[in-house]
């Protein structure tokens, strides 16, 4: 196999790096508004945890018999930490030895990582979004709510957005560095 | 005949002419664009809070300038049913007196704490003059978090003035009273047996605390309202008194008999000495002092007695007294702290003195005489000059900080703006009716903010819609700014207001409390979370551990209470939220509803007098779903077993 261009080495490790602001920034965020809540509520989702207004959310949420977010609903926050510490040790191994392959992988790796992490928020919104309690008092039209993955969305007297965080926006960065190296290596051949 | 018609038509002419002679009325009295001005857009803010006393309510209002909207009406030193205060069982201790319990009492001023001679706002104190008490207000959490009783006083009216940098609260006895081991006298023997007391209440620089420092034992008078030195005048603190008469009945006539009567210059830092060197004489006094507790929601009240006394007749260089023409109301200190004004409401002039040449005139012992032992300072080397022809019933003087005094003219209804050096009367504008207090904000201290002034009045006629016989009281609020005062605003307000204050809203609006941790709940009977909520019996006594989150109460059917039994609520709000609060309220509660702020537990005593179930609910409109939250307490006869039972809210 080929070895890759320093160049291209430097945007791996840099890609690498800057997945590890991953462990202190929150990822992903959803937020609320409502005439009730002109400030807007905000939830963080982090690698491993949740932050922001989950309580008062879970406040409102009862209403409609959604089911109460907390830690303990999110396996994923129990093994994403060595997912990503995986990639990130891929990506500055990947800068140490060079090997076209390996930059291959590595984009493949975070582009599979943001893939899974959206189906699996897709169907963690399903699932929360398809199993209102029946005895909920306020009944949503065909007993189904789902929120949004990416975007905003309508529901009663709330809008909601979902969308990266700074850590999201920061991943994507890295996966667009490591696609930058993965195409000129491609070019080369 | 013709004689006849010429009379007619003089009558005629004479009414039309004397209709048109009529004064003019408030309407004539706006001008420009006054509403813009006083236009607060929706969702803007207030510049200013104004403080307001209520008088005879016992609560302090909250308003905002220059609106004039009202934004809470806060219990001080009366039970407020609505929010539980001095019903719940936490807040009775507040109102705590070594009278026992005293339901009400009557809020004449406010004093917003100092730094520096400027306002810091972190407190604002008010005086209950019937009961003596001075209560302080945290303006974080707009709440009653402390109130001392004043022994030996009766009617603190004197009070609660402030020294710059808030080191002390004073209270001035109104009544002077029989003090000491003897208090069955004769009312006859007023001049031997009756004192003046005066304390100083010393204030907790970080936390506020209250404290009776010492009081300085006094002559009979009758002490008004007071004002500290500050800047230069640091360390001294100026009490206008009247009755120097020494009257004790139909003090209309009596006490009004002098043409002067003064102002008493206290210098407290000597006082301070005094102490210090242990001259302070221990004299009775049976005392109350209550303490609220942010982290448990609970006030504790100790009854205390005793407190330091310095005897000035003795003890020297602490009292002076600067004559004062006549009767004074007010005594005020300019942002300087130069001058010392007098408001002699039966004068014909405003006395304007000079702190410099007091001190002069003490250095030089130029005296006129003395009140046993206590220097009394000649009036024409302690003056700096008076305003001729002010107006009629002088009692109170603010400051805008640029030069000018503003003099409440209670007599000729009006407020009369002068130059402090030159004491020429430049601008004079009407009010409606006979002002009592005025106020501009930071009026009172060393860096006021000239921009409104708000006039209190004590008679309202027609100013509104009328009400019957009682009258809310009218306040107007005056563009200041200019050369001119300008009329904006006429609104009522509520109680019966005497002095306020107002501050930035800058000062206070992001430290607001916006609801207590549940973590830091530190009340022995709070729940931290719906699991423990549950009813527990002790002897007679019922306890329910009641949780409030929107939009249910656990628990809510409660079974097993008897006739006789006294059932206590105690219920945590769990809501971690701002403006969330919950109410509960039962039927047949001899007490109050309660209104519980998220995180906060309150616990209402109830004793039912009947077998029955009887509902409670929310009382606050909380959610979609507050009409459904409620619940059921059964009432068994006395004796019966009916065994204790709760559910805790699981879907049927």
């Amino acid at each position: 196999m080929k070895n890759i261009s320093p160049l291209n080495r430097i945007l791996v490790l840099i890609a690498s790096v800057l997945m590890i602001s991953a462990y202190f920034i929150p990822l992903w965020q959803i937020s609320l508004w409502a005439p009730q809540y002109p400030e807007g509520l905000n939830m963080k989702i982090w690698i491993d945890k949740l932050s922001g207004d989950v309580d008062i959310i879970n406040g409102v949420n009862h209403y409609i018999g959604m089911k109460h977010i907390g830690v303990e609903m999110f396996p994923e926050f129990t093994y994403l930490i060595y997912v990503f510490g995986f990639i990130i040790g891929f990506g500055i191994l990947t800068a140490i030895i060079g090997k076209r392959w390996a930059v291959y992988t590595f984009f493949s790796m975070i582009v599979l990582l943001g893939i899974g992490v959206l189906v699996d928020m897709y169907l963690w919104g399903y699932d929360y979004g398809h199993h209102l309690d029946p005895t909920a008092a306020i009944k949503v039209p065909g007993m189904a709510y789902q929120p949004p993955l990416i975007g905003y969305k309508e529901l009663l007297n709330f809008l909601a957005y979902s969308g990266p965080d700074t850590g999201g926006w920061i991943l994507g960065v890295s996966g667009l560095l490591a696609g930058v190296a993965a195409i000129l290596e491609w070019r080369k051949k | 005949m013709k004689t006849r018609l010429w009379l007619l038509v003089g009558a005629a002419l004479t009414m039309a002419f004397t209709y048109g002679c009529k004064p003019k009325g408030a309407q004539s009295a706006l001008s420009g664009d006054a509403a813009s001005k006083v236009y607060v857009p929706p969702g803007q803010h207030d510049e200013f809070y104004n403080i307001i006393s209520g008088g005879f309510n016992g609560q302090m209002s909250v308003v905002g300038l220059p609106s004039g909207r009202v934004f809470k009406i806060l219990p001080v030193f009366s039970v407020h049913p609505e929010n539980g205060y001095g019903f719940s069982e936490e807040s009775k201790p507040m109102l705590n007196t070594s009278h026992g319990f005293v339901p009400w009492d009557d809020l004449h001023h406010i004093a917003i704490s100092t730094t520096n001679a400027e306002h810091d706002a972190r407190w604002a104190f008010g005086n209950a003059n019937n009961t003596p008490r001075i209560a302080r207000v945290d303006l974080t959490s707009f709440k009653t978090m402390e109130i001392i009783e004043i022994p030996n006083s009766g009617g603190n009216h004197s009070s609660p003035f402030i020294t710059e940098n808030t080191e002390y609260v004073v209270a001035g006895t109104r009544f002077s009273v029989p003090t000491g081991d003897n208090k069955d006298v004769s009312i006859d023997s007023y001049k031997e047996n009756f004192k003046g007391t005066i304390s100083f209440i010393s204030v907790d620089k970080d936390h506020g605390n209250m404290d009776i420092a010492f009081q300085l034992e006094a002559p009979p008078f009758n002490f008004d309202l007071a004002r500290a030195g500050k800047k230069k005048s640091h360390g001294w603190f100026f009490f206008s008194t009247y009755n120097t008469e020494m009257a004790h009945t139909l003090l209309e006539v009596n006490a009004s008999q002098k043409d002067k009567d003064f102002i008493m210059a206290v210098n407290w830092k000597k006082a301070e000495e005094y102490i210090k060197a242990g001259k302070g004489k221990k004299v009775g006094g049976k005392y109350a002092h209550n303490i609220w507790d942010e982290s448990t929601h609970t006030a504790t009240s100790t009854i205390k007695e005793g407190v330091l006394s310095l005897d000035p007749r003795e003890l020297k260089d602490i009292v002076y007294f600067i004559p004062c023409p006549k009767s004074p109301h007010g005594t005020d200190t300019d942002p300087t702290g130069e001058y010392i004004i007098g408001s002699g409401k039966l004068a014909a002039i405003i006395p304007v003195f000079s702190f410099t040449k007091m001190l002069a005139a003490i250095e030089s012992q130029d005296f006129e005489g003395n009140i046993d032992g206590m220097p009394v300072l000649r009036y024409e080397s302690v003056l700096h000059g008076e305003v001729e022809k002010p107006g009629l019933g002088p009692l109170h003087t603010e400051f805008d900080g640029k030069g000018f005094a503003y003099t409440s003219m209670f007599v000729s209804s009006e407020v009369v703006k002068w130059n402090i050096e030159t004491l020429q009367v430049v601008d004079r504008v009407p009010t409606y009716y006979s002002v009592g207090h005025l106020m501009i904000p930071g009026g009172p201290t060393g860096n006021p903010h000239g921009k409104y002034m708000v006039a209190y009045n004590k008679i309202t006629k027609d100013r509104y819609l009328p009400t019957g016989p009682e009258l809310a009281h009218s306040a107007q609020l005056y563009d200041i700014s200019g050369e001119k005062m300008q009329l904006l605003l006429d609104f009522p307000t509520i109680g019966e207001p005497h002095y306020a204050e107002a501050f930035p809203a800058t000062l206070i609006k992001d430290k607001q409390v916006k609801f207590y941790k549940l973590e830091e709940n530190n009340h022995p009977r709070a729940l931290k979370g719906i699991a423990n909520a549950r009813v527990e019996r002790e002897g007679n006594k019922v306890h329910v551990y009641m949780t409030t989150i929107r939009s249910n109460f656990r628990p809510d059917n409660i079974e097993g209470v008897r006739v006789g039994d006294e059932v206590f609520f105690h219920v945590t709000n769990l809501e971690q939220d701002w403006d969330v609060p919950h109410g509960f309220a039962v039927k047949g509660a001899n007490t109050a509803e309660l209104l519980v702020m998220p995180g906060e537990t309150s616990t209402l005593k109830w004793v039912p007098d009947r077998v029955g179930v009887f509902p409670f609910y929310c009382t606050d409109f909380c959610s979609a779903l507050h009409q459904e939250m409620q619940g059921y307490i059964r009432v068994s006869p006395a004796g019966s077993n009916t065994a204790l039972k709760y559910s805790t809210g699981e879907a049927e």
